[in-house]
C-alpha cells in the first residue's frame, strides 16, 4: 500500500512571547525572553520564583464565565491555539466530511491546577470527600482533544498522547502517520501545557530540573551556555493541521510544509537523566532519516531540544555530530527554547512550527542568551547564536525528548509552490 | 424573597452563568438553564456547603427547578 503524502496547511499558538502566530514568530526573530517572575501565586518559598507564562490573554473574554469553569488552563490553551490553526487552514466547518477529521493531542500532565486545588480542598476538609464533579473532566489529558472535538465536531481519531516533554512530537508523528494510512483526511494536532502552579514548579524544583537564576529571570534560559542551570517552565499552546496532499490540493489549501517523517526511540536507561552517550537520541534522528527517506546532508537546521541543562545540551550535541558528520557544522542548530522556555508537552508543538516558519521566512530563529562557550562543545557548530540567521532552509528537523527516556524528532520539507 | 431563596439563585447565576433574571422558580436546571448532568450534581454540592446540609442522592433527583431547590432547603433548615 502507497503511503499518502501529508502537509502542514494550518498553524496557531498561544506562547509565553506571543498570543497568535504572528506574534510568536515576531518575538522569535527578535530574539525576545518570555521569562519573568511568576504572578500565579505566591513565590516566597520556591527556590524558583520566575518562569514564562502566557501574559495579556483575557481568557474569561474569550470562553465566557460558565465555559471557562469547565476548563483547566491547558484546554483552555488548546481550544485558543487549534481555533486560530483552523481557521487559518480554511477548511469549511459546513462540508468537510467530520468523520474524516481527527484530534491527535499531546499533554505531558494535563490539568495539574485542577488536580491540585481538589486534593487541597480535600486535605483541607474533615475527610469528607467532596470532590467537584468537574474534577475528573477537567483534570485528564485527553480532555483538550475531546473538547477541540466537541467545540467543531470532528469525529475521526481523537487521543492524547503522554510522553512528558515529547508528548506533541509523539502526536504529531501519529497524525502523520495516520493520514498517510488514509485513516483520516484532516488532523488537528499539536500540544497544550499548564504546569505553572505550586506543584509544577515545587516538583520540578525538587528534581534540580529548573533554573534558579532568581536575579535575572530574562537570562536565565541559556542553552549552550557554559553557565546554564537547568530549564526555565513555560505554559502555553502550539496547533497544527496535518492534511492530506490531495484533499490540501483539490480545496486549493495554502499550503506550509510537507511533514516528511518522525522517528520515535528510548533511552531505555534512566527516569530523568539523559544518556550520557546519546544512543537513544543518536538512534531517533536516524530512524527520523529513514522514515523520512533522507539522508543527513539533505537537513538544513535543527531546532533542539536544547532546555538549557547541563547534561541534556551537551549529550544532544554530540549526537547530533554523531549523526551528521561533517555535514554537522555546516546545520544551524537553535534552541527555541531560550526564548520561550519549556513547554513540556506543548514543546514539540511549537517548537516545530517554529521550524515550518523558518522554512518560510528563510530565517532561523537565534538561541538567546549565550555568553560564555562550554568548553565541552563543539566550537565549530553554528548554534545560530544571539541573533536570528538568514539561511535557505528546504529541510528542518525538530527534536524533542521527555523524562522517561521518550526521544521524537520530526523531518519538514519546504514544499514548491 | 427570602434570604434562602436569594442565596440558591445567587449560586445558580454564579456556576451556570445564566442572567438572575432567568432564575424564577419553575426554571428547570437542565430544560432552561442550559445545565448538563455535572453542573447538577455540582449545583447539588454548593447547595450543600451554603447551607450547611446534606441532600441524599435519591432526593437531589426529585431537585430539578429553582423552586424544588429553594423549598427542599426551606424545609431543611426548619
Amino acid at each position: 500500500m502507497e503511503l499518502k503524502r501529508v502537509v502542514v496547511t494550518g498553524l496557531g499558538a498561544l506562547t509565553p512571547i506571543g498570543n497568535n502566530i504572528e506574534e510568536y514568530w515576531d518575538a522569535l526573530v527578535s530574539g525576545k525572553s518570555g521569562s519573568a517572575p511568576i504572578t500565579y501565586f505566591d513565590t516566597e518559598k520556591f527556590k524558583t520564583k520566575f518562569a514564562c507564562e502566557i501574559k495579556n490573554f483575557d481568557f474569561n473574554e474569550y470562553f465566557g464565565r460558565k465555559e471557562i469553569r469547565r476548563l483547566d488552563r491547558f484546554a483552555q490553551y488548546a481550544l485558543v491555539a487549534s481555533d486560530e490553526a483552523i481557521a487559518d487552514s480554511g477548511i469549511d466547518l459546513e462540508t468537510v466530511d467530520k468523520y474524516r477529521v481527527g484530534v491527535i493531542w499531546g499533554a505531558g500532565i494535563g490539568g495539574l491546577e485542577t488536580f491540585q486545588e481538589e486534593v487541597k480542598n480535600f486535605a483541607n476538609g474533615d475527610g469528607t470527600p467532596r470532590f467537584n464533579p468537574f474534577f475528573i473532566p477537567k483534570m485528564i489529558a485527553d480532555i483538550a482533544p475531546g473538547n477541540i472535538s466537541i467545540k467543531h465536531g470532528f469525529m475521526g481519531p481523537n487521543y492524547t498522547t503522554v510522553s512528558a516533554c515529547a508528548s506533541s512530537a509523539n502526536a504529531l508523528i501519529d497524525a502523520l502517520n495516520y493520514i498517510r494510512l488514509g485513516y483520516s483526511d484532516v488532523i488537528v494536532t499539536g500540544g497544550s501545557e499548564a504546569a505553572v502552579t505550586q506543584a509544577g514548579m515545587g516538583g520540578f524544583n525538587a528534581m534540580h530540573a529548573l533554573s534558579t537564576r532568581n536575579d535575572d529571570p530574562e537570562k536565565a534560559s541559556r542553552p549552550f551556555d557554559a553557565n546554564r542551570d537547568g530549564f526555565v517552565l513555560g505554559e502555553g499552546s502550539g496547533a497544527l493541521i496535518l492534511e492530506e496532499y490531495e484533499h490540501a490540493k483539490a480545496r486549493g489549501a495554502k499550503i506550509y510544509a510537507e511533514v516528511l517523517g518522525g522517528g520515535m526511540s528510548s533511552d531505555a536507561y534512566h527516569m530523568t537523566a539523559p544518556h550520557p552517550d546519546g544512543t537513544g537520541v543518536v538512534a531517533v534522528m536516524e530512524n527520523c532519516l529513514r522514515n523520512a527517506g533522507l539522508n543527513p546532508e539533505d537537513v538544513d537546521a535543527i531546532n533542539t531540544h536544547g532546555t538549557s541543562t547541563p547534561l541534556g545540551d551537551v549529550a544532544e550535541l554530540k549526537a547530533i555530530t554523531k549523526v551528521f558528520g561533517d555535514h554537522a557544522k555546516t546545520l544551524n542548530i537553535n534552541s527555541t527554547k531560550s526564548m520561550t522556555g519549556h513547554l513540556l508537552g506543548a514543546a514539540g508543538a511549537i517548537e516545530a512550527i517554529a521550524s515550518i516558519l523558518a522554512m518560510k521566512h528563510s530565517l532561523v530563529p537565534p538561541t538567546i542568551n549565550h555568553e560564555t562557550a562550554d568548553e565541552n562543545i563543539d566550537a565549530e557548530l553554528n548554534l545560530t547564536l544571539n541573533k536570528a540567521q538568514e539561511r535557505e532552509v528546504n529541510v528542518a528537523m525538530s527534536n524533542t525528548f521527555g523524562f522517561g527516556g521518550h526521544n521524537a524528532c520530526v523531518l519538514f520539507k519546504k514544499i514548491a509552490e | 424573597m427570602s434570604d434562602i431563596a436569594s442565596r440558591v439563585k445567587a449560586i445558580i447565576v454564579d456556576k451556570l452563568g445564566v442572567d438572575e433574571n432567568e432564575v424564577v422558580n419553575d426554571a428547570s436546571f437542565t430544560n432552561d438553564l442550559g445545565a448538563d448532568s455535572l453542573d447538577t450534581v455540582e449545583l447539588i454540592m454548593e447547595f450543600e456547603k451554603e447551607f450547611d446540609i446534606q441532600i441524599p442522592d435519591d432526593q437531589a433527583e426529585n431537585i430539578a427547578t429553582v423552586g424544588q431547590a429553594i423549598s427542599y432547603i426551606e424545609e431543611a433548615k426548619k
